[in-house]
This record gives structure tokens, sequence and C-alpha cells, in this order.
């Protein structure tokens, strides 16, 4: 069976996701389609990291259902995922590439070349030789990044990248992720930052309590919320 | 790539100690001797002079008189070279052994302390003797290891001096359980006699304050035989050149080489393979 | 005093007998540390990223095995190398090649017990991210090894360490023969008994500068391990 060029549309069907008592995602449904980066937000503890990868494959299902690529897949093949917390390889920033290459089948002719436009990409081209985990880290969430990219993702899953980095970091990682959304790669990424939200997304998806509150483009949802949550979270109030 | 590194370098390590010693291997024996023998000496004098002669090289395991005959059982051993009488002719009837040459022999000392608590300086007795450290219950050092010396020092309490020892012991007596060397490093340490093969006395350079206290009397004679472990019961046995190793020591020219070993100028022991008796 | 000056004399004019039986030591103790980790670490990456029944078992077991008395191993590989034993007609007692068996056998579980703990711990930092690259596993379990290789470099050097440091094994199963299988440890304990101690204090000295060494090298490997690899 050929596997589909694209994991997009990405549907979630009625997925809950439970861990023992606690409910992380309650009944999720929704599809995500290529375009401009849809921004999950949501408070700490809403389900966003979960969501993502379960998105990605990596979580199994208490019920409902997920399809990659309109449904002719069994999982994602050509998605890619960072965490909020990449972790480096014990090697040097072009070898965690490589590896990346290496690990998506990538014929070992092409690697060297497509090391050098992924460092260059993610401005990391001075810093190849340096060990993956003395960078610093925003240079290390812009591996993270490249790694993934290695992959030639169709769908791109970023975990709060920015959560834990300066404003200046912050800034190179959200131009990267324009260039990114620009060249055709569906980009979902979570994050609590309104502003940032407000800076980056096609569209929104607010979490909260693991149940999908609303889902909106953004322009709609930052102008007219239509729910008592969403307003509340614009406004910038504890949602509880 | 790691991987292919570390198995290549296994390879080469495998290889430099698993074919090393082979081509020894071709011309050698196992001999299981006893410790006092070994620390003796006569071994790194006698064994390099045979291997110049006939080129096979004597690799010597050195235990306790017993463990040396029980790994001639085992088959671990092409040759056995103890000194024991009775306990080598239980292993000839056992059928374990093939014939039992007489080789050498040497004496056995009572070692003990300059100040002699027993107070049997002088006594050519050494019945008398034991008696007296048994009475005075000055400390005294056993073997226990069932070895030659060991066996010798039984057969002086219970034979000789008329003296249940398993029975009659106190705390003055201690056994234990290693060699001759050791023996003689724990008696100059508590000040204690022990029974010691003059060889090993001799050759022992930790003499603190002990002195020779009985030497001389017939009774601490020290017999060697040899004997080939029987190939017929374990055919790994090297009969040819253990018979060559055998030969050679009961031959005019070994036992002279034996009687040529001297430490100090003193001669340790005395060849008697043409003694029928011994 | 004078048996140490002697001994002295003995290591600064590199006497034959004494370089003969650092020699054999060394090449007993590398070899057995090398069969131990290709036994021990892949068994060790196994049973910390696969799940199986009487798994947890297994581990105590294994950790339990680090600390094995050396004799005892000695005594178990003699009942199994003697002529009258199992595989006695492989006629490998009192040689080398026995020594640097029952040595194995006494490394590979402390190399396997500290491998498993040390992937084990890695697996959970790095679980997400190599699947999220979809890494295969026999490509996963190799990227563990390659990443924790300092931890399991250390992980050898105590290996080396105990292996270099016992005479309870090897005395055992080699018979201290003379010229063959007599290493640093056996000759030690031998010639201590003798009462001849220059030789003994000669090579326990080169015990003691053998066993410091291990140790500074695995506190330097820390220190290469975060220059270089971070």
């Amino acid at each position: 069976m050929r596997a589909p060029d694209s994991d997009l549309p990405l549907v979630f069907v009625g997925v809950r996701i439970a861990g023992g008592d606690v409910t992380i995602l309650d009944r999720i449904t929704l599809t995500i389609t290529a375009g401009p980066p849809t921004i999950l937000i949501g408070p700490n503890g809403s389900g966003k990291t979960t969501l993502l990868r379960a998105a990605m494959g990596l979580v199994s299902l208490s019920s409902g259902r997920i399809t990659w690529g309109g449904g002719e897949a069994g999982a994602p093949t050509k998605s890619a995922i960072t965490f909020q917390r990449p972790t480096m390889l014990r090697r040097t920033a072009a070898a965690n590439i490589r590896y990346a290459l290496a690990a998506a089948h990538v014929p070992r002719a092409k690697r060297q070349e497509r090391t050098a436009e992924l460092l260059t990409l993610v401005g990391l081209d001075e810093l190849g030789d340096r060990p993956a985990r003395r960078l610093s880290g925003g240079e290390q969430q812009r591996l993270a990044l490249a790694r993934a990219l290695a992959r030639d993702p169709t769908a791109l899953f970023l975990d709060e990248p920015t959560a834990s980095l300066d404003p200046y970091a912050t800034k190179a990682i959200e131009d990267l992720v324009r260039v990114v959304s620009a060249r055709g790669v569906k980009v979902v990424m979570s994050t609590h930052d309104i502003g940032q939200a407000k800076r980056l997304a096609g569209d929104v998806f607010l979490l909260h309590r693991g149940r999908l509150i609303e889902s909106a483009p953004a322009t709609e949802f930052f102008a007219t919320p239509r729910t008592e949550e969403a307003r509340k979270f614009i406004a910038g109030e504890l949602l509880v | 790539m790691m991987n292919r590194r570390t198995v290549m370098v296994a390879a080469a390590l495998a290889a430099a100690i698993f074919t090393a010693p082979v081509h020894a291997q071709d011309k050698s024996i196992v001999v299981s001797s006893t410790t006092s023998t070994q620390d003796s000496g006569l071994f790194g004098y006698l064994l390099p002079l045979f291997k110049q002669k006939t080129g096979i090289e004597v690799k010597v395991v050195a235990q306790g008189t017993g463990q040396a005959l029980d790994t001639g059982r085992r088959g671990d051993a092409d040759v056995v070279f103890v000194h024991a009488k009775s306990a080598e002719e239980k292993f000839l009837a056992e059928g374990e052994g093939v014939k039992r040459y007489p080789v050498m022999y040497n004496d056995f000392v009572l070692i003990g302390p300059k100040s002699d608590p027993a107070g049997i300086k002088g006594t050519k007795d050494i019945a008398q003797a034991l008696q007296m450290i048994k009475d005075k219950q000055a400390p005294f050092i056993s073997r226990g290891d069932r070895s030659g010396t060991h066996i010798a020092e039984l057969s002086l309490w219970n034979k000789d001096a008329g003296i249940d020892i398993e029975k009659d012991k106190g705390p003055w007596y201690k056994s234990i359980g290693q060699g001759m060397g050791a023996a003689l490093n724990t008696a100059s340490a508590s000040n204690a006699y022990v029974l010691s093969d003059r060889g090993t006395w001799i050759s022992f350079k930790n003499k603190g304050d002990l002195v020779i206290a009985v030497e001389g009397d017939k009774r601490l004679f020290n017999q060697y035989g040899v004997m080939l472990v029987n190939p017929a019961k374990h055919p790994n046995v090297k009969k040819d050149l253990g018979q060559q190793f055998i030969d050679w020591l009961v031959s005019p020219e070994g036992q002279k080489t034996i009687a040529n070993y001297k430490i100090n100028g003193e001669q340790l022991f005395y060849p008697n393979a043409s003694d029928p008796g011994a | 005093m004078s048996g140490e000056l002697s001994a002295l004399d003995l290591l600064l004019s590199a006497d034959p007998t004494l370089i003969a039986i650092v020699r054999l030591s060394l090449l007993i103790s590398l070899s057995a540390v090398l069969f131990a980790a290709l036994v021990g670490v892949p068994v060790g990456a196994c049973l910390a990223l696969t799940h199986f029944p009487g798994r947890e078992v297994l581990i105590v077991i294994l950790n339990a095995l680090m600390g094995l008395p050396p004799v005892v191993v000695g005594l178990a590989v003699f009942l199994l190398l003697s002529r009258s034993g199992p595989l006695g007609s492989w006629g490998l007692l009192f040689t080398p090649q026995a020594m640097v068996i029952a040595q194995t056998v006494l490394v590979a579980p402390i190399i396997a017990a500290l491998t498993r703990q040390t992937i084990e711990d890695l697996w959970v930092e790095y679980r997400d991210e190599l699947a999220a690259m979809n890494v295969g596993p026999a490509r996963r379990v190799a990227t563990l090894v390659w990443d924790a290789r300092f931890s399991l470099v250390t992980a050898l050097l105590a290996g080396f360490g105990r292996a270099a440091a016992e005479v309870g094994a090897i005395i055992i199963v080699g018979g201290n023969i003379d010229g063959f299988t007599r290493t640093m440890t056996t000759a030690i304990a031998l010639e201590t008994s003798k009462g001849d101690l220059p030789l003994a204090i000669g090579l326990g000295m080169i015990l003691i500068f053998i066993v410091i060494t291990i140790n500074a090298l695995a506190w330097g490997m820390r220190h290469v391990a975060e220059r270089y690899a971070g």
C-alpha cells in the first residue's frame, strides 16, 4: 500500500486519553489541514503537550480515533515534533542533524549537503562542530527544529518551543516558524503566550482541562471570542 | 562502527591469548607437588636444567600433599611428586598411579622460639620434646592442611609420642590450614613451636626469634616419592613426557643434581632412589 | 626496611621476573574485561530496554551477582574445567585461559548491571526524541550505548579494577604456576607466605599504582566528557 504524501488532513474523532483516574484529553474532535500555523493555546495542564504527542502518534488512546492523510495511514510518516526541553544527542550539532537524516533514511551521499542547508536555515552554521549539549537553550531549540526538518515533514508539531527562552531567542524561533510555514510545512505549535499566538497564528485552538473549548481563525478568535473561557484567557485572567 | 572496532580488538586479543601458550604446551607436563618442596626453591633449580636437557617444560602446581594427590586423582596432573609414603601407597592401591619411585629425603626439624618456653633445648628425642610441649602447654602451630608435613606431624604426636592430639589439644595448639611459609610466619609472630621441613626453614627469610629446637631424630625423616598418574584411568596424561621426568629424577644425573642444590652452602635434599626400602 | 629497599631495586632495574608477572596480570585482566564487556554491555542494554515477566527479579539477581566472592567463582570454574569435570576435555585448568574465563565470569555481572542502570536512565531521557525520529530498536540500542559511552567506560574501569585486584579466583583455576600462571596478586600471596618480601612489596607498589591510575582515569573521564561532548 503506497504511503500517502502527506499526513494531512489530521483528524481527531472523539479522542480520549486517560491516565488512571485522570482524564488528560476529553473527547477531542478536530481537523488540521494545510495552511498557516495552527496555534494551540491554553493554561498549563490543559493537555496541549498530550495533544501534540498524540498527533505524532506517541500516545495510545483510551478511546476515539486519529487519522492521518485522509484516513489511509495508520500512523504519521511525514510529521515531526520538537519538545519544550529538547534532548540533544551526545555529539556535535551537525552530527545530531546527520543522525536525524539517517533515521529518516536519507541516502548517505545527500546527508552532508542537507546538514549544511539545515544548519544555515536555523542560523547555526558557525556552531556545527560544537558539542550539542554545550549550546545555549535557544540554540538547542533551533537545533531541535533542524532535526525535525531533516525528516522533510508535511506537518511540524512544536511543543512550547520558546517557553524557556529569552526574547532574543524567542524571536529567532518565531522567524523560523514563519520561514518554515512559508515553505508549505504545516506548523502546529502550542504556547501559553497570547502575544505569540497573535503574532503567529493562522488559526487558534483553545484547550482547557483536556477539552477543546473553541477553535477559530485568529482574527475571529481574538476579536470576537465566543466562549466565556476564551474571553477570560484573552483578557489575561487565570482560567481555573 | 564502534562495534566493529571493538570486535576486531577483541578478536586480536583472543588470538593472542588463546594461541600464545599453545606451542609451549606441546612439550610440557603438569606436576602436582607440595608447597614445601616449591618453597624450598628446589624446582627453581632443578627444572631449568631438565628443560635444557630434554626441552620439556615442567609446570608445577604446588599444594598440600592431600590436594596434590587429589589433583592426580582428577587427572589434572601428569605426575605427582609428594612426601607422604602411606598416602602415596593408598594412591597406588586405588589404581590412580602407575609405580612409586623413591627420589630423595630431607628431614623435619622442630622449630621454636629462642626463649624455649617448653624447656626442650638439648633434647634429641622428638617424642619427649612433644610431650614436654603438651605438658607445658607451650604454643604450637600446626599446618592443618593434609600436607605431608601435617601428616608427619600428626604421626609424631599419635604414634611416636603416644598423644591423641585431636583429643588432647588445647588453645595452645593452633591449626592454621596453610602452607609451610605461612606456618613459620605465624610461629615467628606468636613465639610458638612448629614442625618444618629443613628446606623451607633454611630458605625462610623471616626467622625472627626462631631457632632449631630439635633435629636429627630418625623419626624426623621425610621421604619423597614420585608417581606417574595412571593413563589407563586418565587418557589425557602425557605418559611419555611424564615418564621422562621421573626417569631423569632417579637417574644418576638427576640424583647428583638434587644433591647439588644448596642454600647458604647447606645441602637440603639427600637422593636415595637406589634405596629399596625408601 | 631492607624489604622495601630491595623492592625499589627490583622495580628500577626492571627485573625480568617482575616484568613478566606484571605483563601477565595486565593481559589477563584486560582480556577478561573485554570479553565481559562483549557479553555484559549487550545484556545490560537489552535488559534496560525490553520488558518481560520476571524482569525485575532478573535485575535484582544481576545486581546481587556484582558481589560474587572471587573464590566462589574460582571454585565453580575449577569444577567445570577440571579433567574430571564437564569441560575437562578442553584441558584448560591451570592455564592463563582459565584465569581469563574466571575473571570474565566475575566481571561480566558488574558491567551488565552498571550498563543496565546507565542505559535505563538514559532511555528515560531519550525515549520521546528517538520515538519521534522513528528510530528502530537496533539503532536505538546503538545510540544509547554510544551516548552513554563515558559512563560505560567508567563501568569497564570498575570491572578492570575488580579483576586486577582479585586473587581468589585465579589462584584456584590457574594454580599459581611459576612463569606460567603467576600474576601480581598470586605472586604477592605466595611470596608473603614464604616470608620473601622484596618481590611482594615491589608487586604491591605496582598494583597500588595501577589502582590509583584506574581511579584517576575514571575521574578524568568525567572531565573529558564534559569538555568534549557536553
